[in-house]
């Protein structure tokens, strides 16, 4: 199977088209085609990781993973050889364009191999999930449609093996989630929020666009991933062209993964129907972002001096976006909004892991967090669905659900803690690699910045499953739990954040991403490999339980200690709540301000320089030029120029009056004057020739 | 063999053809003029091919009577529409492009 990955994105390809065509005519309306589809590209998917696990095996021979966990954290005793796992790559030419070659083709290492288990997992349990979700939905079929296509495209961004088709399956993703958040258009709000999407999203995409053209210069001519990561560590043609290169990429990764300042998109895309939510934000649309910045991870490592320590901008993202996406969680009432803001604070984390060399762990997060976050949407969705009656409102219409919801109370708990970062669960190790190696690589103002965002997380989370899940039901419906099409992709998911965090205990000695995802070929060499450090474990744990305890105290007996009403009463609490309310502003800012700023004050002001100024001076230019031009017009144009035209046309009118009776109109003339003509060249040749 | 019967025969054919291209009024005529004239080319062809024993000839006559089915579609097509505006196939009465 490595060498036939292409298999995996082709079969929802292909399942795509079948539900297109044939999809209404299928007994449960095309969701078995793609659940079939998807299915396979899973099974597919486990076969080339069980692959690449054995292909790593065997090349470190008889010292075993042992050596090629040496060889990662930089240990080589002399004399041992090093452990090189070369990706599998396989390519194709796409077209030739002079001398060089456009090529579509498969890259499968440890990175690839991982994405593509989560993927096609989480779209699995998706489809799977969706058949009740979606029951009666007036587009079903299209919508299964739709996830096929979203999954496909997400499929080829993994397995690309150049720059080109990084950016083909990139785009393929924005335009398959704007068209699944827009999947009930006929409401104005979904099509804005579908509409925002794509275009903040685009922003970004620019800088793609740029990224890779400037990657292909730096690195000689090459779209090829290897050999651009292979030249932006061995700073070809400069480092100025790197920064460049990894600045626009950042740009890339701030559109699509929501980073500060371009997350604005993702909250309103919960516009579109729950399991696509849950889709985007665990195992597609978003961590596209910190997949590209894991892929080409040596041009950021280049470009951002990310071995010198200190800061440098993509932590600073990162940083800023943990800490403003959790902030935000805490004044929402949509129990979606407050996954929303989760998400994009959490992905703060990858991209800052990711910053300050953390590779791994930024890697490892991604992968942990998809299962939980898609726990806790499909949880969310659940509730919605069996619970609240269509509403996500967590104030008017939920609450004491886990009496009547028993099922997804536990597994919506367990995605809480995981998420939560509580010991031993999925996010707990994750978040604390990225963090140690902050700590231990220089970065200790971005560790810092990280434990401020696990004790923010546990608090919102701890909101969150006390405004839902305990108290009063406040609703006026019958809650009840959901069927077995929901709550089983929930028990697997739930199964997964509780091991999935394992696959990386360093403590226990089990290194699994760092034995067998972290590439060997085109990787900064000495990148940090953190001890694990048990007082930076203790002191994150502590403070989320302590922030859970808190948070616990503080909406359950919120009367006793006098804050009931606390936004009303004081004017400090009350801006702060106002300010988060309406998200920093930043919706403002763009549309009011920018679109605003450019459609009033600055048109007016240009308009008022193009009256002055500028009329001024033309007008200036005009009357001298019109003095001139009289002069001119009198002598040189009427009398010289006018009178060569006018005679030379005199003479063409005489002459087409000549030849004009050879027009005659008649097919037959002119094929007669063909024919002498012919016979009068030959008769030439034969004389003359 | 003897090639020349042929070319003479095929020359015979093409001169039969461009007279009626030249003279005749009536656009189908001209059609099976030209018609006329495509297969003297034929049988040049196929003359020269069997003569030279080599099927290049051969394909060529294949080709042309194919494009020659097209043309005559494509012709008659135009000659209906005259017919269709001018209530005459006469070839003669179409002088709409006269200089």
């Amino acid at each position: 199977m490595l060498d036939y990955a292409w298999i995996i994105p082709v079969i929802p390809v292909v399942s795509f088209l079948l539900i297109l065509f044939f999809g209404k005519k299928m007994p449960k309306g095309g969701s078995e085609i793609g659940i079939v589809a998807v299915g396979s590209s899973f099974v597919l998917s486990c076969i080339t990781a069980v692959q690449w696990f054995q292909r790593v095996e065997d090349a470190s021979g008889a010292h075993g993973t042992e050596a090629i966990k040496a060889f990662g954290k930089g240990l080589l005793s002399a004399g041992e050889e090093h452990v090189i796992v070369e990706p599998v790559i396989h390519t194709i030419t796409w077209w030739r364009n002079g001398a060089l070659d456009f090529s579509v083709g498969t890259q499968i290492d440890g990175l690839a191999v991982m994405m593509l288990f989560v993927v096609t997992l989480i779209s699995l349990l998706v489809h799977i999930y969706s058949t009740a979700y979606m029951h009666d939905d007036r587009r079903f079929t299209y919508f299964y449609a739709a996830l096929s296509l979203f999954t496909a495209s997400m499929l080829t961004l993994v397995v690309a093996s150049n720059t080109l088709q990084l950016l083909v399956g990139w785009e393929l993703v924005g335009l398959c989630s704007f068209m699944l958040i827009g999947h009930w258009w006929e409401e104005q709000d979904n099509t804005n929020a579908a509409l925002k999407a794509f275009l903040t999203t685009r922003t970004g995409d620019i800088g793609l666009m740029i990224g890779v053209i400037v990657t292909f210069f730096a690195a000689g001519q090459t779209f090829d991933i290897v050999a651009v990561n292979e030249a932006a560590l061995a700073g070809e043609g400069g480092h100025t062209i790197w920064v460049v290169g990894a600045s626009c990429l950042l740009l890339a990764i701030i559109g699509k993964s929501g980073q500060f300042p371009l997350h604005t998109w993702l909250p309103d895309a919960m516009a579109g129907p729950t399991p696509v939510s849950a889709l985007i934000h665990a195992a597609t649309m978003v961590v596209a972002g910190v997949y590209l910045g894991a892929r080409l991870y040596g041009v950021f490592w280049q470009g951002f001096s990310i071995d010198a320590g200190g800061v440098n901008a993509m932590a600073i993202v990162g940083g800023i976006t943990i800490l403003i996406g959790a902030a935000l969680a805490f004044v929402q009432n949509d129990i979606k909004k407050v996954l929303a803001y989760s998400t994009i604070s959490q992905l703060g984390y990858m991209v800052m892991g990711l910053g300050v060399g953390a590779w791994v762990g930024a890697v490892f997060h991604l992968f942990t967090h998809a299962f939980f976050k898609a726990l806790l949407f499909l949880g969310a969705g659940s509730v919605s669905h069996s619970g609240s009656h269509h509403s996500f409102d967590m104030k008017k219409d939920m609450g004491g659900l886990r009496k009547f919801m028993p099922v997804t109370f536990a597994t919506f708990m367990i995605g809480s803690v995981a998420l939560a970062g509580i010991f031993p669960l999925a996010g707990f190790w994750s978040k604390d690699e990225i963090l140690a190696v902050a700590g231990q690589g220089g970065f200790e103002i971005f560790m810092v910045v990280g434990l401020v965002g696990a004790l923010l997380t546990a608090a919102y989370m701890t909101r969150c499953v006390y405004l839902t899940f305990f108290g009063e039901y406040r609703g006026h419906h019958h809650p009840h739990e959901s069927p077995k099409a929901i709550t089983i992709p929930l028990i697997v998911l739930a199964g997964f954040s509780v091991i999935a965090g394992l696959a990386n205990a360093a403590p226990a000695g089990i290194e699994k991403f760092l034995e067998y995802v972290e590439p060997r070929t085109a990787f900064p060499e000495g990148i940090l490999v953190p001890e694990f450090d048990y007082l930076l474990a203790f002191i994150s744990v502590g403070l989320a339980l302590t922030s859970i305890v808190v948070a616990w105290v503080f909406w359950t007996e919120k009367r006793q200690f006098g804050l009931a009403g606390l936004t009303e009463r004081s004017g400090t609490a009350k801006a702060g709540h106002t300010f988060l309310l309406n998200k920093y502003y930043l919706d403002h800012l763009y549309t009011d301000v920018i679109v605003g700023g450019i459609k009033g004050p600055i048109a007016r002001a240009s308009y008022w320089v193009n009256m002055n100024v500028i009329d001024g001076v033309i007008n200036a230019v005009g009357r001298g030029s019109t003095g001139l031009g009289r002069v001119v017009y009198k002598y040189v144009d009427q009398g010289a120029v006018d009178g060569t035209v006018n005679a030379i046309a005199r003479e063409t009118d005489q002459a087409g009056g000549l030849l004009r009776p050879l027009q005659s109109g008649r097919v037959q003339r002119y094929a007669l004057m063909l024919f002498a003509a012919v016979g009068l060249i030959a008769l030439a040749l034969a004389i003359f020739g | 063999m003897i090639l020349n019967q042929f070319l003479i025969l095929a020359a015979v054919l093409f001169c039969i053809g461009v007279y009626g291209v030249l003279a005749r009024r009536n656009g189908v005529l001209v059609l099976m003029s030209v018609e006329l004239m495509l297969n003297a080319v034929n049988i040049n062809l196929i003359a020269f091919s069997a003569y030279l024993r080599s099927t290049a000839g051969d394909v060529f006559a294949l080709f042309v009577i194919t494009i020659a089915a097209a043309e005559v579609g494509v012709g008659l097509a135009i000659v209906l529409l005259i017919y269709r505006n001018l209530h005459s196939p006469d070839l003669d009465r179409v002088e709409q492009l006269k200089g």
